[in-house]
């Protein structure tokens, strides 16, 4: 028989029933927040139904908080709506004894920040989330994805999801990376290589000496990602950076007990004779830092790169899409990615919003200073993460430099609160979707490293960091 | 949740590939704490300009169209965000059904717990569908029992489809309720659980109150 992948392994030891081709997995960490639990709790009080394991469940305010004025709490929320959003989660939470990390509690900030540095996120686990991007849980070794409200509402109720089993896909990355390529860059590079549904239907597993050389940061970074791929989830097997990520954190096991968790932690890998449905490979050192230039997560380009023609595009469907992308971009085919200039600079993100993102732009920004015209933005990911940065004297840099030093939140990923790009502003930002319209309406998103998005800042326009004056 | 057998009325072509959940539902409504009222959210910055008017070259806002019920898409339909909003404002709007040649795997959830349709076709078929529809007002029908399009020159199309989610959409089941007929298996795993990763539960875990 042939052996398990460490998807098969994590799926197995969660079944607790099948039918129809589908299965009931135990959950073992719901995460929550504001934006996509309001109905869910309504429907459960409308049922007569409590919350199953509120031991098992962890909330945060970020998807539609501000980022200035957090002291206040609630009252910092100028939107009557968003408001009542947020004390909404509050009550609910209240009644069910979940514990909630609230506005000002510096353990807030993005969930997919918040659960691994708690040591929340632990390997070997079911993680959802009501958010697409919960697959950046994935990096520790956990089968994490994202779900609708109404399976938000079926967690809160049975700590279960129906499941149907994915595809096991495995990619390699392959060579080592050359200077300034970030683990941003290999997952734009992955998604530029299979397109944005080119793993719909699979769990991505991540491997090869690049992944291995990683960090917790850069494999979250990549893992978050996953869904750009149109992935269930992604994962990279745990191993000794795993492990010591996780000694010491609130949620951790306790000293007694850390010896039997990390020798269970470490049977959460792919048998040598396991067998994968697709094989992808990608080779590292033939990846230059990586831009977007369209609306699309797969529409890349190498910072030394030129914005693409349509004609390029032999599928007319695709020639049409490019077209569409180019004109709501404002790009001209043809042109140096690195004379596209920018105005506005977004650094933070569930992707890009942990301390080593930010070590990289102050490590970039340090002595010198953002470019006239040019607003820029920092948001950490978490009030530990701003703490941190602080202390590191990381905050002081990059507002001596012209950076805006903001508090955590999901802020201008999704634009759901103030922050967000003016109609036809174009921004060089580390989040991770530059669709139409996702960063304020009309609105440029250019995807990329925070060390580009760094430089871009400081020159005001989009700029090859490896050949950027040091 | 709304049951699903045959759903009849005239198709809305819009095959652009990836269309994506920001598109069907614009994050200044994700402020939302209710399920209802999304439909005109829907295609929000699609459908109206900055002052609101109706942006004309738009397929919703041309005639045959306005009241669709099906939705003839692209690739990976409904791909990004998880937001069940795009489901509720589709089905607000009168969508019951979209037809794509894929779909984003969350969306796809989100659309079965909702009792929205949704038909996956080869490519090829699904154009040929879009082209029937251009400019129809008339009926398309959907059987989903027996899993049968019928379109307005009354070509018969068959259709595969998962057959859990059939028989749960045709019920309109309480899925939390038909899980909760799981209580052995759950509390069993939990106590096995409790035993075998002490570190998760007990007074020393996180998220216990103390």
């Amino acid at each position: 028989m042939a052996g398990k992948t460490l998807y098969d392994k994590i799926w197995d030891a969660h079944v607790l029933a099948s039918e129809d081709g589908r299965s009931l997995l135990y959950v073992d960490l719901h995460l929550i927040h504001e934006v996509t639990t309001p109905q869910a709790f309504e429907g459960l009080r409308s049922s007569g139904r409590s919350v199953r394991r509120p031991d098992r469940t962890l909330a945060v305010a970020d998807h539609n908080v501000p980022t200035i004025g957090q002291a206040n709490g609630v009252a910092a929320i100028a939107n009557h709506d968003s408001r009542t959003q947020l004390q909404t989660l509050q009550s609910n939470v209240a009644a069910a004894g979940i514990e909630f990390f609230g506005l000002n509690d510096p353990r807030n900030g993005v969930v997919h920040v918040v659960g691994p540095e708690q040591g929340r996120t632990q390997p070997g686990m079911v993680i959802v989330c009501g958010d697409s991007h919960t697959s950046t849980h994935g990096a520790f070794g956990a089968l994490a994805f994202g779900v609708g409200t109404s399976e938000v509402e079926h967690v809160l109720a049975t700590q279960t999801i129906w499941q149907g089993r994915s595809r096991n896909m495995r990619i390699q990355f392959v060579g080592a990376a050359a200077p300034w390529v970030e683990a941003k860059d290999l997952a734009l590079a992955m998604i530029g290589q299979i397109g944005t549904g080119g793993a719909t239907g699979c769990v991505i597993e991540y491997a090869g000496e690049a992944i291995r050389a990683l960090t917790m940061e850069g494999r979250m970074t990549l893992c978050n990602m996953s869904i750009e791929a149109g992935a269930r989830a992604g994962i990279v097997a745990p191993d000794e950076v795993t492990f010591s990520y996780l000694r010491g954190r609130p949620g951790s096991p306790a000293d007694s007990l850390r010896n039997q968790a990390e020798l269970h932690w470490s049977q959460y890998f792919t048998d040598e004779d396991a067998v994968f449905d697709d094989e992808i490979v990608v080779d590292v050192s033939k990846i230059a830092p990586v831009v977007t230039w369209g609306t699309s997560p797969q529409d890349i380009a190498p910072v030394d790169g030129k914005v693409p023609s349509p004609t390029e595009f032999g599928d007319p469907v695709k020639a049409a899409s490019v077209r569409r992308s180019l004109d709501y971009m404002g790009l001209t085919a043809g042109m140096p990615i690195t004379d596209i200039r920018i105005e506005r600079v977004f650094i933070g993100s569930c992707t890009n919003g942990r301390i080593e993102d930010l070590r990289q732009a102050a490590a970039v920004a340090g002595g010198r200073h953002v470019a006239p015209g040019v607003r820029a933005m920092v948001v950490p990911g978490s009030g530990r993460v701003r703490l941190q940065a602080e202390a590191e004297g990381l905050a002081r840099t990059l507002i001596e430099a012209g950076f805006e030093w903001r508090e955590p939140g999901c802020s201008m990923c999704l634009a759901m609160n103030d922050d967000r790009l003016e109609p036809l502003e174009r921004c060089a930002s580390t989040s991770n979707r530059n669709f139409e319209g996702r960063q304020g309406r009309d609105g440029r998103t250019h995807l990329m490293s925070p060390a580009m998005a760094a430089a871009a800042a400081i020159t005001g326009h989009i700029t090859d960091i490896r050949i950027f004056p040091s | 949740m709304k049951r699903v057998d045959i759903i009849t009325g005239n198709a809305v072509p819009l095959l652009q590939a990836n269309v994506d959940t920001d598109q069907i539902l614009p994050k200044q409504f994700l402020r939302t704490i209710s399920r209802e009222g999304l439909a005109g959210a829907l295609f929000f910055d699609w459908r109206f300009d900055e002052t609101g008017a109706e942006i004309p070259d738009f397929i919703l806002n041309q005639t045959p169209y306005r009241h669709a019920s099906i939705l003839i898409a692209g690739e990976n339909f409904a791909c990004g965000s998880s937001r069940e909003h795009a489901v509720w404002a589709l089905l607000d709007y009168g969508i019951s059904c979209v037809i794509a040649p894929s779909f984003a795997e969350i969306f796809a959830g989100n659309a079965a717990n909702n009792g929205l349709l949704l038909i996956t076709l080869p490519k090829a078929d699904v154009e040929a569908l879009a082209a029937e529809a251009a400019g129809q007002s008339t009926d398309f029908r959907i059987d989903l029992p027996l899993q049968i399009i019928t379109t307005p020159s009354g070509r018969e199309l068959a259709f595969e489809f998962d057959a859990g989610t059939k028989r749960k959409l045709i019920a309109g089941l309480d899925a939390i309720g038909e899980t909760q007929l799981h209580e052995r298996a759950i509390a069993a795993f939990e106590t096995q659980q409790n035993e075998a990763l002490p570190w998760l539960s007990g007074s020393s875990a996180p998220g216990i109150a103390r």
